[in-house]
């Protein structure tokens, strides 16, 4: 894309990642050097197993059969028509087994991890999210479980803690820094580092060293794929804009991908705006900070002058984290996505609008999504179709929420 | 460009190979810089010179160590609450250099302070300051093109690690980059794990060795005259981190305790390493 004009000179998904991992200068493999035999045995692999039709076949069996996929687009009709201008439909990641995207990406780096003969598998989790659908292909390919959780998020998330354990994972809780989910993967890495040849760390959004980031995309672009057939299915024709809240990046760099290339899709991803950008407050590096190195990769970080990682806020834990995957960096930078925030406020002023107009529970990270649904469908005309991508369902949330009422379940 | 004075490193490692009975193994110990506070780490470099440092690696703190155990960890973490800087560390060097231009002093730390005050202010007010290496543990060579022009314009040695996981053609490859030493990380794990294995050690630097002309310093899991000794008989150079940091962390308060239990620590290995490889 030209910065300059808005013109697509070339297919953006030609020009990147180069054959280290570079999205522009953000990605890389910035790691110790125990880890980079490790990280490049793992590029080979996952490069030959990637474009191999008999693994393809096997991650398309299990999304199909285990995770439940293709899950529907979904008219929101209801709530469309009251914010009175385009039309919105929802993705429907919260329909998937254990409640959201995380599962398309655990599915797949089991996959290989069982390929490459590693038997034991480690995690880092924020909201629990990802940690639960690691412990359940791990449970499900009967292999060693062991998830490092921050022990300030083992706090907020007990019911996650618990459906870990119950899946036969270890939880190991994290005390060191801001007990959250940095330095969770902070701690996964070192257990890596003193594990490399019996463990497969699978890392639970699109950041780290190459290959994760594409890797992470890869495993999630099933979802931009059925958008594109399920929105040529409804409307005959693919959609005016796709929205996805971004954390790490996961979920929105699977659904953006498979549009880059269409230069007619408007692209939005969503960052937690915390307590307002204005009060620091918040969990946007796209929005508020600067590059940097953390990780594994050179990213758009939250940093002091002096280069330290800060602490992060938001109302929903799976997008409580410093830095965000280095291709969203780069789609920043070249300007094919628009990266803005919704504050917590906002977000569960969505959940709430989504509960009783559509019958969905959100989840409090999707929430942001919807939450700059609401304030851009209104500018658009009724026949203009918006994509949100509702990446998990909300049952996770419901202490948060009830907490946030007064009460206590 | 004005013709490059020898450096440091350079001086102090032709130096150590020059003895007549043998190769001198010099000590490298390592301290968290503003742990507890930059004036004991200024007073502690001073200690650990006394005591028969060779060479020091200063750590620049950083809120994510990645590749460190809990002893380092602590360590960043009780610097950071001082607010400690790598612009304030720098410093630290210019003021140990206004007493000791001898002793090679070399940065140790993570990528993510250095790329905030960017390579160039970094290497050159390095560089000026008297620092004479630097190491970012979560830079590998194939990413550091151009931290090591600008620090090679400010005439600072750039170095690099090993691991037990790095083949043969990398150890080739990363010895092409580096400047004074390699360090090579003697076990599988972080800073002040206790997996130590002196034999495996002593194979791969030999191997090192067979690839490759430059210094081999080792690290992690040295924590006592005994360990150093074991070490040292195919390295050049041992270094010694958490065991005087945990000191740090217990004596911290003290002055005089802390000062002592240094001293006595790493003076116990200089004896022991001087005794079994005389120069
Ligand atoms: C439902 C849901 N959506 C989004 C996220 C944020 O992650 P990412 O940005 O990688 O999609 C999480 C993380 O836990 C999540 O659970």
């Amino acid at each position: 894309m030209n910065t300059q004009t808005g013109q697509l000179d070339d297919k953006v998904t030609d020009q990147y990642p180069d054959e280290k991992g570079h999205f522009g200068i953000y990605g890389g493999s910035f790691i110790a050097e125990t880890l980079m035999d490790p990280v490049r045995e793992l590029q080979a692999e996952y490069e030959k197993y990637r474009l191999d039709n008999e693994f393809i076949a096997e991650f398309e069996w299990e999304l199909k059969n285990f995770v439940g996929r293709p899950n529907p687009l979904y008219h929101a009709k209801r709530w469309s028509d009251e914010l009175g201008g385009a039309q919105i439909y929802l993705k429907r990641e919260d329909l998937n087994h254990t409640g959201a995207h995380k599962i398309n990406n655990t599915v797949g780096q089991a996959l290989l991890a069982r390929r490459m003969g590693k038997k034991r598998i480690i995690a880092e989790t924020g909201a629990g999210q990802h940690g639960v659908a690691t412990a359940t292909v791990c449970a499900r390919f009967g292999m060693e479980c062991i998830v490092y959780m921050g022990a300030e998020d083992i706090q907020r998330q007990a019911p996650n803690v618990f459906r870990m354990k119950l899946l036969g994972a270890t939880v190991v809780p994290v005390e060191s820094g801001s007990r959250t989910l940095k330095d969770a993967l902070n701690e996964a890495m070192r257990d890596w580092v003193g594990n490399v040849d019996d463990t497969f760390y699978i890392i639970g959004t699109a950041a780290g060293p190459h290959p994760y980031p594409t890797m992470v995309r890869d495993f999630n672009s099933v979802i931009g794929k059925e958008i594109r057939d399920q929105s040529m299915e409804h409307t005959g024709r693919l959609p005016d804009a796709v929205i996805a809240c971004v954390g790490g990046g996961s979920n929105a760099i699977g659904a953006f991908h498979p549009f880059l290339d269409d230069a007619e899709v408007a692209l939005y991803g969503v960052e937690a705006g915390g307590d307002g950008i204005e009060t620091g407050r918040h969990a946007a590096p796209l929005t508020a900070g600067k590059p940097g190195v953390l990780h594994g990769n050179r990213t758009y970080l939250m940093e002091d002058d002096a280069g330290q990682i800060i602490e992060t806020h938001s109302v929903s834990a799976g997008l409580d984290y410093p830095g965000v995957g280095p291709e969203h960096s780069w789609l920043k930078d070249i300007g094919r996505v628009q990266y803005d925030v919704a504050t917590d406020a906002e977000a569960l002023d969505a959940t709430h609008k989504l509960c009783r107009l559509e019958g969905i529970i959100p989840a409090l990270e999707s929430a942001h999504a919807l939450a700059y649904a609401i304030k851009l469908a209104p500018t658009w005309s009724k026949d203009k179709n918006i994509v949100v991508n509702l990446s998990g369902r909300g049952d996770k949330d419901i202490n948060t929420l009830a907490t946030l009422e007064g009460m206590t379940l | 460009m004005s013709e490059l004075k020898t450096r440091r490193l350079t001086t102090v490692f032709q130096a150590a190979a020059k003895g007549e009975g043998g190769r001198r193994k010099l000590i490298i110990p390592f301290i968290t810089a503003g742990d507890p506070d930059l004036a004991t780490s200024l007073d502690l470099m001073h200690t650990l010179v006394k005591a028969g440092a060779d060479v020091i690696e200063l750590g620049i703190p950083f809120s994510d160590p990645m590749a460190d155990g809990p002893v380092i960890q602590a360590a960043n973490e009780r610097a950071l609450e001082k607010g400690a800087s790598l612009a304030q560390i720098i410093d630290l060097v210019a003021q140990f250099r206004q007493t000791n231009k001898k002793t090679p002093v070399v940065l140790m730390g993570y990528m993510n302070p250095v790329e905030t005050m960017g390579y160039e202010t970094f290497a050159q007010s390095a560089g000026a300051a008297g620092v004479d290496g630097v190491l970012t543990v979560d830079l590998p060579p194939e990413e550091a093109s151009d931290l090591v022009t600008a620090a090679h314009a400010a005439n600072l040695d750039s170095i690099f690690l090993l691991s037990p996981t790095s083949p043969d053609s990398r150890i080739a490859e990363v010895c092409k980059h580096v400047g004074g030493y390699v360090y090579y990380v003697s076990l599988k794990g972080v800073t002040g794990a206790a997996n130590l294995d002196t034999d495996d050690v002593a194979r791969r630097v030999s191997n090192i060795k067979s690839l490759s002309n430059i210094p081999v310093a080792v690290g992690f899991g040295i924590t006592d005259a005994s360990s150093a000794v074991a070490v040292a008989s195919a390295a050049d150079a041992i270094v010694v981190g958490s065991a005087l940091v945990k000191l740090v962390a217990q004596h911290g308060s003290e002055p005089e305790t802390l000062h002592n239990s240094i001293y006595k620590l790493l003076n116990s290995m200089r004896v022991a390493l001087d005794e079994h490889y005389p120069a």
